[in-house]
């Protein structure tokens, strides 16, 4: 797994409260891993403090599930 | 008219973390007062406050959950909990409709907004949390509890600064009263140790600064008194018509007799001078009880350890008990817990209904020097507990704004 991906489950684990063992590429935030829209504003943000990014909302709502998440910033963070 | 009973206790202190440890606590006479270490408190005036001792929030609430808490919602979960368990509530057996949440705090959550205002304060983009409102409003103590447990009926906060559970108190018992509700969780609490907090109070003057010896700070009615010790906690009671309560068959620990509330009108923070607001409250508290001025045997007071107030409010207690003043126990339990702003009737009532329980005044600690002001005849119970078939106890509340409250509870005899 990339350092991003790890990075992006690190946050899951430690915002949403799961096991690290559940989260999959495929996971959905809302569906899989009993995230509210709360809980997603906040994901995003963790992942714009951490990757020093800015995601504008329409590139957010994009974002539901772990492996969506990870191919957008893998797209937009230079490792 | 319905009679309104307490059920359930439960308390998160400074001096225990639970109902046990409390009044094992009340009973030593402990003192709860700590060096600050929420945060390096070394460039404060005020270096220690009342703190919980080995409190772990995840003993009680999932991770996940604790995260979304302000720590004076966590507070408010944990001591409601205990009440109702103490109670033996069982939602399953209740009409939740007719079960309600009134849960006072002061201040809300200060933590979780000023780690917001700090992180902002040096980003160059604005990102909040999306969870800083619901953690800081001053009302989720209530959310939370109802949410909890599925209780339906009337859910709120009320909000007067120190006298805040006071008010919830009279409001919960007035909605069991009038026929509204049978069953309340009411109680308050506060979580305002932060340097926010520190440095707002300190500013005012209103806290000890006896760094050096921070144990002794909180020394209400003592000569050498100096200002408050900041606390933080929590006190829940279940409030319950008498007749709900008997047909489940519910412990009963004490009756609600009355409650009143008035306002000083007078100064942002300093109480009338002669005690106005303070006097006419007890009286009313007393009228409204049916409950005689020489039935009365304890009086927890407000009693903050504050110069101008431990005076007002021992004027205004003369004002009402005339030459009875000498029959009575008083305390400031303020001088073991600190002061828990608008947690402080929470406890300081479950402190009055210990007493009726187990037949003992929890003292006024830290007393070394006697002030000229004060009639030396009042028993103040220094130190030490004293011994007494506590029937009737009354408990005071006042609020920066001028809000006073007082409530009057009385040993159930059927």
């Amino acid at each position: 797994m990339s350092n991003i991906a790890e990075k992006v489950k690190a946050i899951i684990v430690d915002k949403l409260g799961v096991d690290e063992s559940e989260i999959a590429l495929e996971s959905s935030f809302t569906n899989d891993l009993g995230a509210d829209s709360l809980d997603t504003v906040e994901l995003i943000m963790e992942f714009e403090k951490t990757f020093d990014i800015s995601i504008p909302d329409e590139q957010a709502e994009n974002i539901t599930t772990v492996g969506e998440a990870v191919s957008y910033l893998e797209s937009q963070v230079k490792e | 008219m319905r009679r309104v009973v307490v059920t359930g206790l439960g308390a998160l202190t400074p001096i225990g973390n639970n109902l046990a440890a409390y009044l094992e606590g009340l009973q030593k006479g402990m003192s709860g007062a700590n060096r600050i270490t929420y945060f390096n408190p070394e460039n404060f005036k005020t270096q220690f406050a009342c703190e919980l001792k080995e409190f772990d929030a995840t003993e009680f609430i999932d991770r996940r959950e604790v995260r979304r808490l302000d720590r004076f919602s966590v507070y408010a979960m944990v001591a409601a909990d205990e009440a109702v368990k103490h109670a033996q509530l069982d939602p399953e057996q209740l009409d939740v409709e007719r079960v309600g949440v009134i849960w006072a705090s002061g201040i809300g959550g200060l933590r979780s907004l000023e780690e917001e205002i700090t992180y902002n304060a040096t980003s160059d983009q604005p990102r909040y949390n999306p969870f800083m409102i619901p953690k800081m409003i001053g009302n989720m103590g209530a959310g939370h509890i109802s949410m909890k447990y599925g209780f339906r009926g009337p859910s709120y906060g009320t909000v007067s600064a120190c006298a805040s559970t006071g008010h919830a108190l009279g409001a919960a018992a007035d909605d069991i009263r009038l026929g509204r509700t049978d069953v309340m969780v009411v109680g308050g609490s506060e979580a305002a140790v932060t340097e926010v907090g520190i440095g707002g109070f300190s500013a005012m003057k209103a806290l000890s600064t006896r760094n050096d010896d921070f144990a002794t700070a909180s020394r209400p009615y003592d000569a050498e008194r100096d200002g408050f010790v900041l606390g933080e906690g929590a006190g829940s009671f279940i409030l319950e018509e008498l007749e709900h309560a008997k047909a489940r068959g519910a412990t009963i620990y004490a009756e609600v007799m009355g409650y009143a509330a008035t306002s000083d009108a007078y100064h942002i923070t300093a109480p009338h001078p002669e005690g106005l607001g303070a006097s006419t409250c007890m009286r009313n508290a007393l009228n409204f009880s049916g409950i005689n001025i020489d039935e009365v045997d304890y009086i927890n007071t407000h009693g903050t350890s504050t110069p101008l107030g431990d005076i007002a409010e021992l004027k205004a207690i003369q004002q009402v008990f005339g030459d009875k003043i000498y029959n009575l126990n008083i305390s400031s339990t303020k001088s073991m817990t600190g002061h828990l702003l608008g947690a402080a009737g929470a406890i300081e009532a479950i402190a009055c209904i210990l007493a009726i329980q187990h037949n003992f005044v929890p003292p006024t600690i830290n007393h070394f020097n006697d002030d000229p002001e004060i009639d030396k005849r009042i028993n103040l119970t220094f130190n030490e507990a004293q011994e007494r078939d506590v029937k009737v106890a009354l408990t005071n509340t006042f609020g920066f704004g001028g809000h006073n409250s007082a409530a009057v509870f009385k040993r159930f005899e059927g």
